[in-house]
């Protein structure tokens, strides 16, 4: 039960081979294109910086990986507030729109019953299976959209995956990523701006 | 532990000063560490109790619910007891996920996983007890689904029993995605770090490819306060919408509009009790004390204090409009719910559920776990009375005299109601194991240091 070095920010030289170590063997295609430079940080304070920084130089195709959501963090990487909730108001109103129709067809139009003389449709009997059937559809909606619309997930294969030092971005380290697809992007200009604002073991990830 | 204390020097959530490595050791390592003796040990014996139970419901399914002791004039028995019973436990699951949340009351991220985890295994066990009680299970589907049939028949929607499919299964689903929607972000630190090969398929599947991007937690973050918001009336309409089963007939002892508010505070109330009795177990056996600390438990402690004195004075505003109404059935229901045949019933549901909560006044009770265990027990079995006093006494003693009986359940309603025990408490302990049982990502989030300090800008 003796605490493992896993608690220590990342350091290693050892992370090439501790990769492939855990994934499979290094892909016999690979070539030397650059894929990102990552940098880590382990204070939220110096990576909100940072991420003011990186936007502030110009760069959009970058992004901060970190184990929890470090609050502003968003904010000072430029990224406009989500669209989800317009989404969830959709589902809501389909929903809602779905519940009144349901009790209404069903109630006079489709096979109308007289039950105890009661009103074949009347939106107060109908209310509680409106008021579910909006929650129902607003939190799938939410919870669909948000992961496969928004997050693009899921994502069988990501190719930053074979970077050590960014598996543990869900563990205790705040990885920057700047990708090679930006168009500012050369491997000495992000290698630099990352250790000038102060990343630890800044390093090229190669396709 | 002393007195006064400034606001500012508040008891830290988490004990030992862990770093965030720590953390995902801490709690991975329950799931990393091989399943003991103890553990498989404790699944057979669940399992046979869910088995033993899972028996007796294929025999009222196959005979059907003549066997069990349900009579005439008391027609709804353990079976709606039950249901109500299990569906009020779910409820404390919502209430610290979904309403703690939007207080901003950060304790809850030590024990929301679980009592989530809690909701919907309860709602499962409260989901079988009236599908059971429709008799013809085979044929119930259109009875309580509306789906295009044959008969071109729709299902009811003037009636409270539908509204509660709706109700219910809204609720079941809801509280999955909510669930599912934190699990994520864990099933990714699990992936990256797990040796197992199965294991760590599962959690790479179920992880969808989670990253831990900044872009992709501002719409997480969204996404969980609209779950949270979604989820707060949701809970509070649940068991409003079961109440409505009984409040909506014209039986004495049930026709009042006392009964949502009163039920959704019951509810809370059971839930809490049943969190309680868990987490003490599982804190102990997994030796979570860092993580579920006294201060968790006092808290809900708090809660259980302030919804049992809810609860008590529900009891107390019915028999003041049952006199106050003048109405001599409704009287007559009251004073029979405390003096007549079920008279201890009721009186061990007054000194579970009023007296014994009242030790939480009381600080070191407060933060003793004996006697916060024991009294979690004793507030379980008052719920479940104070729904059996509701459904028997109001039934037993109807309106003609001639038709009067008493009610006691068959060995096959003991059964099954055992039985869900044991499906509880073998999802319980499957779900302890192999699943995250403390929210990681939100742990770390709340850890002292985790998030910047804005006051440079």
């Amino acid at each position: 039960m003796e605490e493992q070095t896993l608690t220590q920010p990342v350091k290693s030289e050892s992370a090439e081979t501790e990769a492939s170590a855990h994934m499979e063997q290094p892909d016999a295609r690979a070539t030397s294109d650059p894929l990102a430079v990552m940098g880590d940080f382990v204070d939220p304070n110096e990576v909100t910086d940072a991420a003011r920084a990186i936007h502030a130089a110009g760069y959009t195709d970058f992004d901060i990986y970190t184990p929890y959501p470090v609050h502003g963090l968003e904010k000072a990487m430029g990224m406009k507030k989500t669209i989800l909730p317009f989404f969830s108001l959709g589902g809501a109103l389909f929903g809602l729109g779905n519940a009144i129709f349901l009790q209404w067809w069903t109630g006079t139009l489709h096979y109308p019953l007289n039950i105890g003389g009661k009103p074949f449709f009347s939106p107060w009997f109908g209310m509680p299976v409106m008021f579910e059937l909006t929650v129902l559809l607003c939190a799938l909606t939410t919870a669909v959209v948000m992961f496969g619309l928004l997050c693009k997930l899921p994502q069988w294969h990501n190719p930053f995956q074979k970077d050590a030092g960014f598996r543990r971005a869900v563990d205790d380290t705040f990885v920057v990523v700047i990708e090679a697809k930006d168009q500012r992007f050369t491997v000495d200009s992000a290698t630099n701006l990352l250790e000038k604002l102060g990343a630890s073991n800044v390093r090229l990830v190669n396709v | 532990m002393n007195g006064v204390k400034s606001e500012s020097v508040r008891e830290p959530l988490i004990l030992g000063n862990p770093s965030l490595g720590d953390v995902s050791d801490k709690i991975a390592g329950i799931i990393e560490s091989p399943p003991t003796k103890k553990f498989w040990a404790l699944v057979t014996i669940t399992s046979i109790i869910a088995l033993q139970g899972l028996c007796s419901v294929a025999y009222t399914v196959w005979v059907g619910p003549g066997v069990w002791g349900v009579n005439n004039p008391v027609g709804w028995g353990w079976a709606i007891t039950n249901f109500v019973w299990w569906i009020g436990i779910g409820h404390a699951g919502t209430l610290i996920s979904a309403i703690l949340f939007l207080f901003r009351q950060k304790w809850r991220t030590a024990i929301n996983r679980s009592a989530e985890a809690m909701t919907i295994f309860a709602v499962m066990c409260a989901g079988l007890f009236p599908l059971l009680h429709t008799g013809r299970q085979w044929i119930a589907a259109y009875w309580l689904l509306p789906y295009p049939n044959q008969m071109q028949m729709w299902t009811n929607f003037r009636s409270p029993l539908e509204w509660d499919v709706f109700a219910v299964s809204t609720y079941f689903t809801v509280s999955l995605v909510f669930w599912y929607t934190g699990l994520v972000p864990d099933f990714a630190t699990m992936r990256n770090r797990i040796k197992n090969v199965l294991g760590r398929n599962l959690f790479s599947f179920f992880s969808l490819g989670w990253t831990g991007s900044t872009r992709n937690w501002a719409h997480y973050e969204m996404a969980y306060l609209i779950l949270a918001g979604l989820s707060t009336p949701l809970v509070l309409s649940v068991h409003s919408i079961v109440s409505f089963d009984f409040a909506v007939s014209v039986i004495p002892g049930w026709h009042t509009t006392i009964f949502p508010p009163y039920f959704v505070a019951g509810a809370i109330f059971s839930g809490f009790a049943m969190v309680m009795t868990l987490l003490i177990i599982a804190r102990w056996v997994l030796n979570l004390h860092d993580f579920i600390t006294l201060k968790h438990l006092d808290n809900m402690n708090k809660i259980m204090l302030a919804t049992g004195m809810m609860v008590g004075y529900a009891y107390a505003m019915e028999f003041f409009i049952a006199a106050y109404s003048e109405n001599p059935y409704e009287q007559y229901v009251f004073l029979n719910r405390a003096f007549g045949d079920y008279a201890w019933a009721y009186w061990s549901m007054v000194s579970c559920n009023v007296l014994v909560p009242q030790i939480f006044w009381f600080k070191k009770l407060r933060r003793s776990i004996p006697a916060m265990f024991v009294a979690s027990l004793l507030i379980n079995v008052g719920m479940w009375f104070e729904r059996f006093v509701i459904i028997a006494t109001s039934l037993h003693n109807d309106f003609i005299p001639g038709s009067w009986d008493y009610y006691s359940p068959s060995w096959v309603e003991v059964s099954i109601y055992v039985g869900t025990m044991g499906i509880f408490l073998t999802l319980f302990l499957l779900f302890a194991k192999f699943v995250p049982m403390l929210a990681i990502s939100e742990v770390k989030g709340v850890m002292p240091g985790a998030q910047p300090k804005h006051d440079h800008h």
